[in-house]
């Protein structure tokens, strides 16, 4: 058992890591979580990134110790997807009251331990640690320890409250855990010598099985997945596989390092977004499976199987070409993104415009001048005021990014496409790019552009230059009184701060006869409104009203 | 009278209720200009934030002191001091809303005085109304959090009565419980201003998210009632509260101003709307335009339409007690039976529930009850539906979060016309499953005892 300060330090010296590996001593010490501005920009904590990483086990029972706002606010909002069990998607906390805070948690989270299996019998449970409980010293540890003796089953503590970091922190301390607690734990039946892991992969809406299908074919076993449809059982024999695919997120580089110190599973950091980037993992894959001792021939059977995917693929683009002709997309991603998924879209007849390298390196910036010019459009750290007027400018056709920017392009009446983890179309592999193109195709050609763009009737209306400012209209309009300058001229007012009723229209066209307030103008018993004032010196009832 | 109890169970399964704090930081988003401040590490601020913006589809200004680890152990006095200067330089709020959160009540941050001494070292910050609200996690639900700081922005922001000015009798405070939705307000503003009244909501959600496209682009809230009306609230006439959560907030601004205030527990349904309408009446002395006159005879007739396919459903309703209390009894008045019903926190209406007993747990307990006891309709928030896929019987969605469907702003269930429009959804959604799924066939009829063979409900 480390403590977590350690475990945190031990993972900011990650050499595995570039960016860490370009750091000076000193800046290392530092670690990488930059501190947050208070009131600045709000991301995720250390918490929900330990989350989103090992929910997608599939048979594991999460329960987070704490309050419920940690839980609470924010269960079943992934789209990952099982191929089995479905425990994964019910959410388990032990919603600590103001007592629990006074007298300790631990109890209580024993108990809830003891609940769950007992009605749900799960292959393991994964104790999520948050802020309350990490600060009055509840010890999840000890009672991980305690349950799991006393219920003969894996209980997991994943120590991360959020206020140690960002959510980047999180999935790394997740991996941590898994690492301690979880990897080498367990045996396969059996092992080929075509047994791959893939880390940081997450089945966002089903995306992994865009690929299993390609990796079956070739006779590629996927011994276990971290975590995305993943089983608690695979994951504890994950070191028996013979190399591993760290997919582009960095979420969990300390894990396959430490896979490859451990276990000697060599790794490679690839992509199954776009074309190439799919084509060059397989041979990856391959090449390592090989050099780990598994026939050559299957480096000919996957370049085999490239070959004839790569052709379709092309030729399946090949149709959107006159639709992205002059087609200009601004990308606005937050990470490294792949550079393949750019290359693909340009393939189609895309032309990128822009993108964020808000968290590129120099040699990235290079990448990007490479494939789309010296001209090419980098945003360095936009605010969203920036980019929404670059938008309402029309400097773009259609924008991609992350579920956070998206109201920024369509309040600007922009097409626009979420490539990050809330998506609900899955984009991986040959298939996937299909996929992205259809969207962007469907996004860019959509009706709706062209009718929204157009201005609201009034707007024509209120710039005409009759005398009267817009605040009069709209003061008008609200207040569909008796204009003497309108001359029993009736003037459209469209306000959204009244349905003033035909009625009431009609009235307020009836000039004169406002001026005899006894005129009913409603066929009920009372009078309209338009036709009186109120009284102001009615008082009202000064008793307070029962109920 | 619902006898009400609360789960024993030391793990929360599903959870139906969500944290006190963020039901806070929604009531400041119903003001104009403002920015919602959780007093807390990030998450708490990010997990509210995507909540809302997952239900609203809108761009929503949320943000937090970022209580690290270290600051924790320290106190937050300089998070929060930077906070507030950041927001204040970069958003030019007119309005900071600060709720605590579990950290820092558990830690014991006295922020009224960190708030007076950030004052006194930033005088810039002098016309700046900084409104704070302990809203622990550890205690009480998303409602609770909502009626507190409601209650708390009238102590800060209303002027107290002014004897030399007049009361104004053609305005009226509205203070709206947090289950009512845009939508619903648009539907009240409408019904006051046909009476002749100009109502000040607090909060104004239906003004910063009922979905509208700016001009530009703002980092706080766009619309919403702004700090200068709420300022003048106890000038007016009367107060109208909605939802027995506001009746703290409701109380709170009579000691201030002496304004009389009325609180409607309900406003779906046939009689409650009657009642409205009829006050309504009485403090204008106006009648009841005829336009409320067409409505209620639509909702009777409604009624009569929808009676044969509500009536004696079995429901399972999962709500805050003021939504629970509402929905349960307009439905109940439909002829349905409220079968089972779970709620998140305590409130007086619960006893008056239309049930035999109302548990205080979560969606798991309602999973179970509607099981055991049969229910043939689920109601309540979008995470409900895991469990009405596994009952396999239809799931009405209502209440926040609404995150899987579009539109949840616009749900009106007040007035003659929201219920009327709710009772059609609901018996729609009946006929729709019963064709669906509960054809009668050969097997329906076959019996393998000699006894009467029960029909299921789905067949009347």
């Amino acid at each position: 058992m480390t403590s977590l300060p350690t475990t945190i330090q031990d993972v900011f010296n990650e050499p595995g890591c570039a960016r860490n590996a370009s750091k000076s001593r000193v800046e290392r010490k530092n670690g990488c979580t930059k501190q947050l501005k208070p009131g600045g920009a709000a991301g995720g904590c250390a918490f929900d990134g330990a989350k989103v990483a090992l929910q997608p086990f599939t048979d594991v029972a999460h329960l987070v110790h704490g309050p419920i706002a940690c839980e609470g606010n924010s269960w079943d909002n992934r789209g990952s997807v099982s191929s089995g069990s479905d425990l994964w998607r019910r959410s388990f906390t032990t919603d600590m009251s103001e007592t629990d805070i006074v007298f300790g948690g631990e109890k209580r989270l024993y108990r809830a331990v003891k609940e769950i299996t007992e009605k749900y019998d799960p292959q393991a449970i994964f104790v999520y640690q948050t802020c309350v409980p990490a600060m009055i010293g509840d010890d999840i540890d000890m009672v991980c320890k305690a349950a799991s003796a006393k219920f003969g089953k894996p209980v997991i503590p994943i120590n991360s409250p959020g206020f140690v970091g960002s959510k980047n922190l999180g999935n790394k301390l997740a991996g941590e855990a898994l690492l301690e607690h979880v990897i080498g734990t367990g045996e396969p039946d059996y092992t080929t010598p075509y047994d791959v892991n893939i880390i940081g992969e997450y089945n966002l809406s089903g995306e992994l099985w865009q690929v299993k299908p390609l990796l079956d074919e070739l006779g590629i076993r996927i011994l276990s997945c971290i975590s995305g449809d993943g089983k608690y059982r695979e994951v504890a024999y994950s070191h028996r596989a013979k190399a591993a695919m760290m997919v582009c997120s960095r979420a969990m580089i300390n894990v396959a390092r430490k896979m490859r110190q451990r276990y000697g599973i060599p790794f490679f950091e690839g992509s199954f977004y776009g074309i190439e980037d799919t084509s060059d993992s397989l041979r990856q894959i391959a090449r390592m499976l090989i050099e780990s001792g598994a026939p050559a021939e299957l480096m000919e059977r996957t370049q085999a199987l490239i070959a004839r995917e790569e052709t379709k693929a092309w030729a399946a683009i090949e149709r959107f070409k006159p639709r992205f002709a002059g087609k200009r997309v601004v990308l606005i991603t937050g990470g490294v993104k792949s550079w393949s998924m750019v290359a693909a879209l340009q393939e189609a007849g895309l032309e990128i415009v822009g993108t964020s390298v808000k968290k590129s390196t120099k040699k990235d910036k290079e990448r990007i001048k490479e494939l789309m010019g010296q001209e090419a459009y980098m945003i360095e750290d936009m605010s969203p005021r920036e980019i929404y007027k670059m938008l309402k400018d029309a400097k773009a056709d259609i924008m991609l990014s992350g579920g956070k920017s998206q109201f920024v392009a369509l309040k600007a009446a922009m097409p626009w496409l979420d490539i990050n983890q809330e998506r609900c179309h899955a984009y991986m592999g040959y298939v996937g790019i299909l996929k992205l193109m259809e969207e962007i195709e469907k996004a860019l050609y959509s009706p709706i552009w062209d009718q929204l763009r157009q201005g609201a009737p009034w707007d024509e209306f209120d710039r005409k230059p009759q005398g009267r400012t817009v605040a009069q209209m709209n003061a008008q309009a609200a207040n569909p009184v008796r204009d003497p300058s309108r001359n029993g001229v009736r003037a459209i007012s469209f306000s959204n701060q009244a349905e003033a009723s035909e009625r009431e229209s009609a009235i307020a066209a009836h000039g004169p006869k406002l001026a005899e307030p006894n005129t009913p103008c409603t066929s009920s018993s009372g009078r309209c409104i338009a036709c009186r004032d109120i009284p102001s010196d009615l008082q009202p009832p000064a008793l307070q009203a029962a109920e | 009278m619902a006898i009400v109890t609360t789960s024993k169970k030391a793990c929360s399964v599903n959870p139906l209720k969500m944290s006190q704090p963020i039901g806070g930081s929604f009531a400041f988003m119903g003001l104009r200009g403002a920015m919602p401040l959780l007093h807390g590490p990030q998450g708490c601020a990010s997990f509210g934030l995507t909540l809302f913006v997952r239900h609203f589809n809108e761009a929503v200004p949320m943000q937090t002191t970022a209580m690290s680890e270290v600051a924790t152990v320290l106190g937050g006095h300089e998070n929060l001091e930077q906070a507030i200067l950041n927001i204040y330089n970069r958003a030019e709020p007119e309005i900071i809303g600060i709720n605590s959160t579990g950290v820092t009540e558990t830690n014991g941050d006295d922020v009224e005085a960190f708030i007076r001494l950030i004052r006194q070292k930033h005088p810039q910050l002098e016309k700046l109304p900084l409104v704070y609200v302990s809203t622990p996690d550890f205690k009480d639900a998303f409602q609770d959090g909502w009626g507190k700081t409601v209650a708390r922005m009238i102590e800060v922001l209303v002027a107290p009565f002014d004897p030399a000015r007049p009361r104004d009798a053609s305005r009226v405070n509205v203070l709206p419980g947090c289950h009512l939705t845009p939508g619903d307000l648009d539907e009240l503003r409408t019904i006051f201003e046909d009476f002749g009244l100009k109502p000040s909501f607090l909060p104004d959600l239906a003004g910063s998210l009922d979905g509208h496209i700016p001009d530009e682009f703002t980092p706080t809230t766009i619309g919403g009632i702004g700090v200068d009306e709420i300022a003048t609230m106890g000038q007016v006439a009367w107060t109208i509260a909605i939802g027995a959560q506001m009746r703290r907030a409701a109380e709170t601004m009579q000691v201030r101003t002496g304004a009389p205030f009325r609180l409607f527990e309900r406003l779906c349904g046939l009689i409650p709307n009657d009642d409205f309408m009829a006050f309504l009446s009485q403090i204008t002395g106006r009648s009841v335009p005829s336009k409320y006159r067409r409505q209620r005879g639509q909702l009777a007739d409604a009624m009569l339409d929808a009676h044969f396919h509500i009536g004696g459903r079995k429901l399972a309703i999962g709500a805050e007690p003021d939504l629970l209390f509402d929905l349960s009894n307009s439905l109940h008045e439909m002829g349905a039976q409220v079968t089972a019903a779970v709620t998140t926190t305590n409130s007086p209406v619960l006893q008056r529930v239309r049930t035999e007993n109302v548990l205080i747990g979560d969606l798991e307990d309602l999973e179970e009850l509607a099981r055991s006891r049969d229910c043939d309709l689920l109601m309540s928030h979008s995470h409900g539906r895991q469990a009405a896929s596994r009952l396999n019987i239809p799931f009405f969605r209502v209440g926040f979060p609404m995150f899987d469907r579009v539109g949840a702003a616009h749900l009106t269930t007040v007035g003659y016309r929201g219920t009327r429009d709710l009772i059609f959804d609901i018996a729609n959604l009946i006929i729709t499953d019963r064709e669906l799924n509960h054809g009668p066939t050969p097997d329906t009829w076959r019996s393998t005892n000699s006894d009467l063979q029960v029909v299921s409900p789905g067949l009347h």
